[in-house]
């Protein structure tokens, strides 16, 4: 079991090689050079010869990806070509404020995600399995940004419960409280479309498990449906029902881009977009590189959660 | 969305219904329907219902309430939001079409020469997929936009190959079943082609799950380009996208405007309209045997 954990590790390093390379190799599709794509309209012999000079444009490409990557594992993440600040610094102002709107999230994703896939799936094909279908479909099918604009208008404008944007002074020192309130909104928009996912998933995975030879033997012996579910199926759901909700982790990871600008956060995900807009490439390198590490590593702990929650991986004969 | 998927099972092959026209229609796929028809419709006609263009300023007024000026008030350049979401039907649609379309020839192409043409090159092919995939997806649009530009082609491109990693992988399985059967085999050693084979042989028998995995893409193409041009990338103004009119007359929300609520449900309609009826298409191609058990 060890060697085939390690094997997926080792694996899942190589994957975030493959995509480092991917990354890099997102400035070297440009025709023509960075510099000159960067500068636009203010380009002159000067600006851009320091800018060439700045990012070592003379040096061959497998040179400058392994001086990046160098870079990278030291902390190094460069200069925004939009503002001259050091990207680490760029990113250490917003990566607190991502974090703590993810984690919020997936705190109060996660277990409301398979109580619902639970009770869907022990009342599989009534009204009430039908009505989580039906709805979490819907959730699933809207986008983030219509759940945040409903909620907005309804309970922040209309109502006035809750904040409409995020205040960043609260965000960063405020109280506890202050952190909830100004969250709650983009929160439960985040909330809303991952926990959709994860209850039809969770739903599939018990129903898959309900389907083997012995849960049958379990019905003709005469146990309750509730006895099945929690006692025979639900642990050998485990598994698929772990990968689930990592995957789902990782789902989070684009969801918070959306999120973000709708609710004006000074996350990682805004200044990802805006340096999208001003192509400001080193700091999409550094953020993309983030964001796949993070994606990459939640796709790993499920493989890995999979692996242990199989008892006959865990004891081999 | 892939989830969808799993709960038909392994082998598509045998799934398939006999006649797809003897399906009944249950309530929530005849919503579905007339949801996507009404919008089809729009799409068509949407223009010539229109009270203005698109790009009309008809009043000093932005965000006036909906009433006072059109039917459903003016956004935050005094344009009609009615029209602009009449307009905004033919844009996201047309685009959601052209980029499934194009992601869908790109994914089955590969994905059944993958699965026809030997290990080596379905091996290559899976790996070179496998890495594209360990990108979230709209993190790696962001990406390749930065770098080539975040022009209306450039987006409809990114998005449709990335959207093509998923249509690759199932296509490629789909096709996997297919070319290990007896007539696959026959017509292997009558000496037809790989191309002979993908057309005449394995897309036909693929039809059925490809058309539900059609609608699935659909709608996922229309939220990732909304999202984007709800993140200003993409769509130029002053067309009228229902993504980037959300975006637009989002400062509105904040003076009780419901402009941006308009686009938005727009949207939401659409997709759920599709994710409808793709769900009774799904449940109609494969009964669950877990489903069948303790009813």
């Amino acid at each position: 079991m060890l060697r085939l954990i390690i094997q997926r590790s080792l694996l899942g390093l190589v994957v975030i090689w493959v995509v480092s390379i991917l990354i890099f190799s997102a400035t070297e599709i440009l025709p023509g050079d960075v510099c000159r794509a960067v500068l636009g309209q203010g380009i002159t012999e000067q600006n851009l010869a320091s800018c060439r000079e700045r990012l070592h444009l003379a040096d061959p490409a497998v040179s400058r990806y392994i001086r990046w990557l160098n870079n990278l594992a030291t902390g190094d993440l460069g200069v925004s070509l939009a503002n001259d600040y050091e990207v680490s610094y760029l990113i250490g102002l917003r990566a607190a404020n991502t974090l703590k709107l993810a984690l919020l999230a997936a705190v109060i994703a996660v277990p409301l995600a398979i109580i619902l896939g639970l009770i869907a799936a022990m009342n599989a094909e009534t009204r009430l399995d039908r009505g989580i279908s039906i709805s979490t479909l819907c959730f699933i099918s809207v986008p983030e940004f219509f759940v945040a604009v409903v909620l907005v208008y309804f309970l922040a404008i209309q109502f006035r419960i809750l904040p409409a944007t995020v205040n960043p002074r609260h965000l960063s020192d405020g109280t506890l409280i202050e952190v909830l309130r100004t969250l709650a909104l983009p929160v439960v928009t985040l909330t809303m479309a991952v926990v959709a996912h994860m209850t039809r998933m969770t739903r599939t995975a018990i129903l898959n498990v309900m389907s083997s030879p012995y849960i049958e033997q379990a019905v003709l012996k005469g146990a309750s449906r509730r006895r099945i579910i929690v006692c025979h199926a639900l642990p050998n759901a485990l598994a698929p029902i772990v990968n689930v909700i990592a995957l789902n982790l990782a789902y989070l990871v684009s969801g918070v881009v959306v999120v973000e600008a709708v609710f004006r956060i000074p996350g990682l995900g805004t200044l990802m977009v805006n340096s999208v807009a001003h192509q400001d490439i080193p700091t999409v390198q550094a953020i993309g590189m983030i964001f796949c590490t993070a994606y990459v590593g939640l796709n790993l702990v499920a493989d890995v959660l999979a692996i242990l929650s199989n008892p006959r991986l865990r004891h081999p004969r | 969305m892939i989830a969808l998927w799993k709960r038909k099972g392994q082998s598509a092959v045998e799934e398939v219904p006999a006649d797809p026209r003897a399906m009944p229609l249950t309530a929530s796929a005849w919503i579905g329907l007339l949801i996507v028809l009404f919008w089809i419709l729009i799409a068509l006609l949407g223009p010539v219902i229109a009270p203005h263009l698109e790009s009309d300023i008809i009043t000093d007024v932005s965000f006036a309430p909906a009433g006072e000026v059109g039917l459903l008030g003016s956004d935050y350049l005094g344009r009609d939001v009615f029209s602009r979401v009449l307009y905004g039907a033919r844009m996201t649609m047309g685009l959601a079409l052209v980029t499934t379309l194009l992601s869908f020839s790109i994914g089955c192409i590969l994905g059944f020469t993958a699965a026809t043409c030997g290990r080596w090159v379905d091996g290559f092919m899976s790996r070179a997929n496998d890495a594209l995939m360990a990108f979230p997806s709209i993190i790696l649009a962001l990406i390749v936009m930065s770098s080539l530009g975040t022009s209306l082609v450039i987006m409809v491109v990114t998005v449709a190959i990335i959207d093509s990693t998923r249509v690759f992988r199932l296509s490629r399985a789909l096709a996997m079943d297919i070319s290990v059967m007896e007539f696959v085999d026959v017509a292997r050693a009558r000496g037809e082609g790989v191309w002979w084979i993908i057309r005449k042989e394995i897309f036909p028998n693929t039809l059925a799950p490809l058309s539900a995995e059609f609608g699935i893409r659909f709608t996922f193409a229309i939220l990732f380009i909304s999202a984007l041009s709800f993140l200003g990338l993409g769509v130029q103004p002053p067309a009228a996208d229902w993504g980037k009119m959300v975006a637009e007359n989002l400062q509105g929300l904040l003076f009780g405007s419901a402009a941006a609520l308009m686009p938005a449900c727009a949207v939401a309609s659409l997709t759920v309209g599709v994710n409808l009826i793709v769900d009774w298409f799904l449940r109609r191609i494969g009964g669950g045997a877990a489903e069948e058990l303790l009813k």
